[in-house]
Order: C-alpha cells, then structure tokens, then sequence
C-alpha cells in the first residue's frame, strides 16, 4: 500500500468527524491519477483513485473540460486490465465523465469487445455504457448486438440492454423501433425484471398506435405476467386504455374492470395499491366499482408499515373529495391514525375525517385537531383549514365552533400562505353563511390589528368596505379602519382611505364624521393617500361637485367587468404602438380566456405523458382577432365579439381536414375553415367552400377569401362571409362543400404538374346556434352581480328536461346549451344528489350582461325538472334566454 | 419514461445531512445547489424522526421514502403521483443491499471507505430513472463480484499487490 486510501492513523479516535477522505482536493488526485499510465497496474491502487474522483465529482465538484479529457484518456488505459472491480469502476467513471463524440470513439472498441464478452457483467455494464455515450451514427454499428442482448439468457444482460432501449428511443427512435420483434420476445421472458423492462420499452415503441396498446394490453391482462413491476405497468396502461375507451353504453359495464379487480387479490402490495389507486382514480367511478378497492385501502389502514398507511390514507382523502360516503366505513380506522407518529398520515386522516364526517361528530374533530396544530407544518395546516372550510359550507349551523376555531389560529404564528387560507375561508364563510357575518368581520378586524402582510391587510379592508356598511352596527368598524391609517405603511393606508369613502357613501348618519377622518388623510405625506382622501371628499359631496347618489355608488363599488389579463395586453399593445386617440377601455376583450378554467376543471389530473393533449392554441382570441382584422375585407365589420371553438367538418383521417370556426360579429358572421391536407402526392389550388345557406334564411353571403395553395401537411385558411340583422341572435344549418383544383405532386422533387383537376369534396354541415351569440364572463361575486342587476329584468319559468342519464350531466347539457360560464364552481355535481342550483354569468350581443340561475332537480325516474331565473340589463334578452332552453 | 415507474434521486446522507453518496435521476433539480438545497430541506424535515423502519413523507410535490440506521440516513424519491409501495421497495433494496455490502456494520465510517461498493450498488439498483433490480441479495452479489476475470493470466497479480491485500486483510480483522 504506497499510498493508502484509508488513513488509518493512531490518532483517530480524537478525530470526531473521521473520514478517509478529509482533507481531499482535486488538485493532488489529479496526479495521482497518473497511476493510471504505469506500465504494471496496481488495480488497487486505481480503484482507490477512481473512487477518490467520484467521490470529488458526488460532493459537487466540477472538472474543468481540459482535466476531464485528460481523465478520461488516463481511465481508458485501465481497459488491460482484467480485474471486474477495476473495470466496473472504469464504467462508473467513463459515464460519470460524459464524454464528448470525439472521446468516445477511443474507447467504442474497447466497449464493444466487453460488449462479446464470455463475462455477463461485462457485457451488460459495456451495453449500459455504450448507449449511455453514443450518438445515432455509432448506434448503427452495434444495433446487432443490442438486438441479440435484449434475447440473451442472463437476465442481467437482457435487462441492461432493455433499460438501454429506453432511454435510446428518446433520441433514436426510428432505431429502437426496429427492434419489437426481440422486444416481444423478451416479455415472455421467465425474469421478473426483464419482463418488466420488456413491456415497458414495448408500450413505448407503441404508444402512438392506440390499436396496438389495446391489443398489447388485451392480451397480457389475459395473465402472462408474474413480476410484480409489470404488473403495476399493466395496470397503468389498462387504466389508460380505459380512459380512452369509455363505459360501454349498452350494459353500463367498464372494459378490463375485472382484471383490476383481479389485481385487488394479487399478492404484491405494490400491485393490490396500484390496482386499488387506479380503480378510484376511474372517470365517473361507480361505487359498486369503488367498493372492493376501498375495502383493500381499508386494511391498509391498520397496517403495521407506515408506507401503506401513507398510501391507503393519501388514495381514500381523494376519494373523499368526489365520493365521502365511500369513504365513511373506513371512519374508525381514520381516527386511530388521528395520533400517528407520522405528522402526513395524521394530517391526510384527519381532513378525510373532516370530509366524510356528520354533523354530530364535528365539535370532537376539532378537539383532536385543535390539540394537534401546533405540530404540523404550515403546508399541512392550509390542508386542515381548506378542510375546515368546505366542512363548514356542508355544516352551516356548526359556523359557530369552526368559526372560533378559523379566528384562534388567525391569531398564532404562522407563514403568508397559512395565513391567507384562514383569511379566504372567513371571507367565503361571511359571504356564505348570513349569520357569520358580524363575528367573522369582527375576527377579520382583530386580525388587521396586528397583521404584518400588507396583501392581506388590503385584501381584508375592500372587503370591509363592501360588508360592513351592511352589518346593524356598521360604527364599530370605523375604529379600526381609521387606526390603519394612522398605524400602517402607504398602501395599507390608501386601501383603508378607500374602505373608509365606502362607508361614507352607504351609511348617512356616519357621513360628517368620515368627513372629519377623510380630511385628516389630506395631510398624509403619501400622494396616493392624499389624492384618494381629496378624490372621495369631493365625489361624496363634501367639495364643489356633487354626485348622484348612484354615480357615487357605482364608482366606489362598480367591479370592473374585463378581466385583467386581457387588459394588460391591450394596454401593452398600445403602449408598444401609441396612437393620436385615448385608450378606449371598451376596445379590450371581455372574453375570458378558455385555456384557464379548462386547468381548473382538472386541477389533480396533470396530463401524464401519452394522455397529454397538445396545448390549446395560445389566447385563441387574440390570435382570430389580428388574422381577422389583417383580411382587408372583413376589417371594415368592426370589433369581433366572439370566436367559436373549431367545429370538425371531416372524419378524422380523412384525405382532407377541415373544420371550422364562426366569429361573430355585430351584423356579420364570418366562418373560417382551416384545411389540411393528408395526401403528399397533392396539391389543392384555389380552394374555396361553397356554403349552402337555404336553410339559414336570415344570412346573406357577402364575399368569400379563397386559398390559393394548399400544399401537403400545411394548415391554412379559407373564409366565407355572412351578414345577418344586426344585433339580432340568427341563427341556422349551413352545409358546405369543398371545391379545388388538384395537381398531383412528384414526390421525390416536391414539384407539381402544369394542370390540375377540379374537384369537390363534401364537407358536413354545421349550425349557427344561440350559444354562439353569448360570450363567457365570470363574475367574481355572483350574489353581488344577481343583486345588482334590476330584478324588474328577472324572468322566471319551469322547464321538463324528461328523462336524463344524471343529474350531472342534464346540468351539462344547459351549460352548453347556453354557451354561458359557470360561477363559482358550480357547474360541478355532487354525486348522488337530488337537486342541484348552478349559477351561469355571460355576456349578450349588444354587450348586455346576463345571470342565469338554474335550479335543477331529479326524481326517482331519472326525470329532471329545471326552474330557470334570468336576470339582465335588458329585458328582452331575459326572454332572448328563455327562448335558447325553450326551443333547445 | 411516461407510465414507467420511476424513482428521481436516490440519497445517502450522514447524520449532519452531509452528501456520502448521492445519485439524481430527473432534471427538478439542474444544478449542484438546487440538489444541495433540496438535500437540506428534506434532511431537516426528516431528521426528527425516528425512521427505524421505512418512513414516508411529501415534499415538494415529490414523495420521499428514508429509512435512517445509526449516523446514516438513507432516501429514495418519486414524483408525487408514484406507486409509494415501489419507493419503499426500491429503499428497501438499496439499504440490505449496503447492509450485506458493509458486512453488518451499516455507519458513516465503514460506507466511507467502502465508497466504491457504494457506488456501484446505486449504479445497480437504478440506470435513469428505471429499476434495474430491485432484490438485495442480487444487488450485491454482482457488486462483490470483486474477483479477477477468469480468464485473466494469474501472473497480473503481481507480489506486492498480493502482499497489500494480505496486509489489509490483517488490519481490518485487528481493528474489529
């Protein structure tokens, strides 16, 4: 030992933090590695020094481009040797050191030769190896050897190869595509693992061919497989096939439901809690279906390892959101985990308990959980109080307890996050439940009292302003809106001046003394503070000019009715591009753009790889807006109000795909068919859609833009024009067809013939519906908006919807029908209920705000009967709404 | 790797959450201080409890298995919507494989100067992301294979190397 690795010194019992490799820098393991170079190896040695330099690399050490080569040519030399442990280390380090393509054709023939080698070891960490290193060109060299890897006899080797596979189809795929024969071989495989490496580069060669997964996973669900790994595999790809597939319509039965169930009784845990997780995790689950997979959970519960408590207790809260009387049989067993060791499993049983519990068992949860807060981190706690939250919504007349509760840990410590969760759920617990109000306010007062988050503070003062005026005793709250203006920083203090106006404006006996407090903020040594105390003395009548009392009202309390992202980049555009005229606030968008409540929709179900759909084009409507207004022909028809989502005219695979998408404008109506073409041996010229509109009486077609080339593969678009009665909801069926001339196209030059052929190709037809005329817009507070619109305007009426599947999906079907958004989550339905009220806001042609409150209800015949209340700035759109569901 | 089961890091850690082996399969964590941090973050989170038998937590949208014996605390994290069961059984087989590897003596000192079994043994367990093999006694069995290749000529041994073996051979038995 020339220079032992491990020091092993006299002294090194004082030494507290041994280590043998104290004291280690770069530099002098640098020159050792000259070992490397001697003509007699020392395989010791060298190990010794590569396992120094992993080391160095492992703590974040970084090589310098000139010592990695220098390294990397050094460990090359060590390829005479024949010691395993070397070479293994070797390995270790070529891949550590991620050679560049230069480098690694120095040691591809030594790699290939282990590749042959009568040694497994060597033969499966060389394949690792290689393909970890190599690029597409050499990866043709070896692909021989690869394909017979994949089939060898040891495990080892196969699996290596296998894995390899993987991570090369990333890159290469056209390659590792060839391989599938071998592949499938291997699946058959008697090796647990490479079975499971086998169908995992399987299913990914084939995952774009939806046929051929069906069948793989058809097959296999049949029972050829034994390792517990491909197992859970199968199961995530028949979950996906599943989805893909859909419940079967005629016996309500679920394709290769029972091979998951089958899994239930597997004797791997990993595969029973896969199969059970991919059984709750099933669109529109059943809770026949639910059952034996709960019951597994339910065991899990009581389990002695703290992992399958973890997951069984993690799986059932999900459930809980979606199905809590699922849930309730495992309640027992929920609540001895209250005091679990594990922080996470008591938190998750905890809110599972808060969202399957009754009325009768609130008051003793909140005893557990009250003892058990202080525990938890602060993520755990925003868990406890968003379940808190929604407990108090299903429990309105325990508001009392869990509102003492909510006002308690307002008052301890704890990070922004936490504490806007507590704010947010007193203020939808006020907005909620009536008889909270003047406790919750009073609770939120105390809390700005002593509040370091300015966020919130502001927050929490409009807030105010909105409410309190409203209260019996709106006085007490002046108090401590005032004590913000004296106490706080500028921007706590303007929120305070205005909450302060707001008062003033609603509440007359407290006019003259918010006049006395306003005036005083006319000496703030803040503009903003000073500007708005002088912008509401005067608006509120103290100066020269007077208000109406609407006026007023409306411009303290008016909500702004475009949403903000829209008017950030309309603001931008105008900056980036300032005309002669003012910003006109009406040119902005009220569209609310589609992308963001499709997210909220599924919050849980981040798209997984194959299930992803391609994003939806960015801000559609932006988008239509400037393609339309750079047409010279359409530009003169003003502002578009709205864009339909494409509508398919064509099968999907067919030679041509067309869709189409209706803008509408104030008295026209243009539709925009994108075309693709499939065929790479055509070319389409001048192609244009001839549109029947006999069966649309109150169009007239003004002028088409034909397309002049539609080359192979390359979307573009043609458009039609339309012009209807302005203002007015026309509506009916347009049929088109497609006309072009068609040249065929050489394909090895891509160049095509002189003369075409003309041709039509009959597209499907398509409806201008009501739904088209009404834009999306959310408000942010319904029952604000439904009461400030006049309830002279109110329209209301009964409608028989006959026999529906579900409630949830007659409530769709409205939704849709009346192409309206739905407000406050609303457009969801509990599973099971009776009834249902959903809450639609959207925005008419002519701009007219509309609110439609739907109250639905279902009997024991699965008929549902629906009352439908409007209310809008203008009457006749009322009745404009109530035509739509009427003749829809 | 969509579907596959997969693990994003494996961490070898001493009682002060100082690196002994780390190894990281996913790209969350591009550079040596967000590893560092994250590193950090889950040593503090955990270190107050008792992790005799395998523990579970979630961090960072992410969940983490560990398991700590003596002053060495072993992870192994997935994303958040993995199979936790394969977590724990790819823990469970990267730890009795270091256990079988270090003869018993499972602490910060021997897992030191054993790096190199170390090492391999993560290189064994997991290539990417994927699981290469998840049984210990196998995990371990192709690590120790520490023989010269059979067909290597026995005169590449050469005296003082045989000598050095020997030597450290004695030390190790005197020193227990």
């Amino acid at each position: 030992m020339a220079q032992p690795l491990v020091k092993k010194d006299d002294d090194r019992d004082d030494e507290v933090d041994y280590s043998p490799f104290l004291g280690i820098e770069k530099g002098a393991v640098l020159q050792e590695a000259r070992v490397f170079n001697d003509p007699q190896l020392d395989t010791r040695r060298c190990s010794q020094v590569i396992t120094k330099l992993l080391y160095l690399l492992n703590q974040g050490e970084t090589l310098t481009k000139v010592e990695a080569t220098e390294v990397f040519f050094a460990v090359t030399k060590l390829f005479q040797s024949k010691d395993i442990g070397l070479r293994r280390m070797v390995y270790l380090m070529i891949k550590e050191l991620s050679p560049s393509a230069d480098e690694v054709i120095i040691v591809t023939s030594s790699l290939m030769k282990d590749m042959n080698s009568r040694t497994d070891m060597y033969r499966a960490n060389a394949i690792r190896v290689l393909c970890r290193i190599t690029d597409g060109t050499l990866l043709t060299q070896i692909e021989r050897y690869l394909k017979q890897a994949i089939v060898d006899k040891s495990p080892v080797v196969a699996s290596a190869a296998l894995v390899s596979g993987i991570h090369l189809l990333q890159t290469n795929p056209e390659i590792v595509k060839r391989w599938s024969n071998e592949v499938q071989e291997a699946v058959q495989s008697r090796a647990a693992l490479v079975q499971f490496h086998a169908l995992a580069l399987l299913h990914q060669i084939r995952q774009n061919d939806r046929l051929a997964v069906n069948k793989l996973v058809t097959s296999l669900t049949k029972g050829s497989i034994r390792s517990p790994l491909a197992q859970c595999l199968l199961i995530r790809y028949t979950s996906q096939v599943i989805r893909e597939s859909g419940v079967n319509p005629q016996t309500g039965d679920r394709p290769f439901y029972d091979y998951l169930e089958g899994c239930l009784r597997h004797k791997a845990e990993m595969v029973i809690y896969e199969a059970a997780k991919a059984i709750t995790e099933l669109s529109n689950v059943t809770a026949r279906e639910l059952t034996p997979a709960i019951t597994v959970l339910q065991l899990f519960l009581s389990s002695s390892k703290p992992v399958l408590r973890f997951a069984a207790v993690r799986t059932l809260n999900k459930v809980a959101m979606t199905h809590p009387m699922a849930v309730t049989n495992c309640n027992i067993d929920m609540e001895s985990l209250i005091s679990d060791q594990n922080r996470s499993i008591a938190t998750l049983a905890i809110t599972t308990l808060l969202k399957t519990g009754n009325e009768s068992s609130v008051d003793r949860l909140m005893k557990q959980i009250t003892n058990f807060m202080s525990d938890i981190a602060d993520e755990f706690k925003i868990v406890v109080v968003e379940a808190i939250r929604s407990l108090c919504l299903k429990f309105p007349l325990k508001y009392r307890s869990l509102m003492n509760f909510l006002s308690n840990i307002l008052r301890e410590e704890g990070g922004f996050e936490y504490k806007k969760a507590i704010v947010d759920s007193i203020v939808i617990l006020i907005r909620d439940i009536p008889d909270a109000k003047e406790s919750g306010l009073l609770h939120l007062c105390e809390f700005i009292e002593d509040c370091e988050f300015t966020y919130l503070s502001t927050q929490i003062l409009h807030f105010l302003g909105n409410e309190g005026p409203k209260t019996s005793d709106p006085s007490k709250y002046i108090r401590y809106i005032y004590n913000r203006v004296i106490l706080e920083n500028a921007t706590v203090r303007a929120s305070a001046v205005s909450t302060l106006a707001k008062f003033g404006a609603l509440v007359d006996p407290l006019k003259p003394r918010i006049f006395v407090l306003l005036r005083r903020c006319l000496f703030d040594n803040d503009d903003e503070v000073r500007d708005r105390a002088t912008l509401y003395l005067n608006t509120l009548g103290d100066g020269s000019v007077t208000e109406t009392d609407k006026a007023v009202k409306e411009f303290l309390f008016g909500s702004l009715d475009i949403p903000l992202t829209n008017l950030e980049t309309s603001l931008k555009n105008y900056l980036r591009d300032p005309a002669e005229e003012p910003f006109d606030l009406y040119s902005v968008p009220k569209e609310v753009k589609s992308q963001s409540f499709a997210e909220k929709k599924a919050p849980s179900k981040k798209p997984t790889g194959l299930s992803a759909q391609p994003a939806a084009p960015t801000s559609a409507p932006d988008a239509y807006e400037r393609l339309l207004s750079s047409i010279p022909e359409f530009a003169s028809f003003g502002k578009l109000f709205k864009s339909s989502a494409p509508v398919e005219l064509t099968e999907a695979e067919t030679e041509y795909a067309v869709n189409v998408v209706k803008h509408i404008f104030d008295r026209h109506v243009v539709f925009q068919y994108n075309c693709t073409n499939t065929i790479p041996e055509q070319c389409l010229e001048n192609v244009t859609v001839i549109v029947d509109a006999s069966e649309a009486e109150e169009f007239a077609e003004v002028g088409t833009k034909p397309l002049k080339s539609l080359p192979y593969d390359t979307p573009a678009q043609t458009f039609v024009a339309f012009e209807k009665p302005e203002g007015v909801p026309a509506v009916g069926k347009f049929s088109n067809v497609l006309r072009f001339t068609v040249k065929e196209v050489d394909p090895s030059t891509g160049e095509a013939e002189d003369d075409g052929v003309e041709d039509e190709y009959q597209l499907e037809d398509f409806e201008v519906v009501a739904a088209d005329y009404i834009l999306k817009l959310g408000v942010s507070n319904f029952k604000n908006a439904w009461e400030n619109m006049d309830p002279a305007s109110e329209r209301v009426d009964e409608y028989g919807l006959g026999p529906r599947e579900s409630l949830a999906e007659a409530v769709n079907a409205v939704i849709i029908l009346l192409g309206m958004h739905p407000c406050e989550g609303t457009e969801v339905v509990p599973s099971n209920s009776r009834s249902h009220t959903c809450l639609l806001s959207g925005v008419y042609i002519g701009n007219v705000k509309v609110l439609v409150r739907l109250s639905f209800g279902i009997d024991g015949t699965k008929e549902v009967a629906m009352k439908l209340a409007v209310r809008s700035e203008d009457e006749s759109v009322s009745e404009a709404i109530h035509e739509i569901v009427a003749s829809g | 790797m969509d579907l596959c089961p997969s693990v994003k890091n494996i961490l070898l850690l001493d009682s002060e959450g100082k690196r002994i082996a780390v190894k990281y399969y996913s790209d969350d964590w591009p550079t040596n201080s967000a590893k560092e941090a994250f590193e950090k973050a889950v040593f503090t989170k955990t270190q107050k409890t008792n992790a005799r038998t395998e523990e579970i937590a979630m961090f960072e949208s992410n969940i983490v298995v560990y398991k700590f014996v003596q002053d060495l605390h072993f992870y192994v994290t997935g994303g958040e919507d993995e199979n936790e069961v394969f977590l724990a059984t790819v823990l469970q087989g990267f730890f009795d494989a270091v256990d079988i590897l270090l003869r018993g003596n499972v602490d910060k000192k021997e897992a030191l100067e054993n790096l190199d079994l170390i090492l391999l043994c993560i290189d064994g367990i997991v290539d990417g992301g994927i699981v290469l093999e998840g049984d210990a006694n196998s995990i371990a069995s192709k690590v120790a294979s520490h023989s010269i290749d059979s067909g290597a000529p026995f005169s590449e041994q050469t005296i003082s190397q045989a000598l050095a073996t020997a030597r450290e051979h004695l030390t190790r038995s005197l020193l227990k």
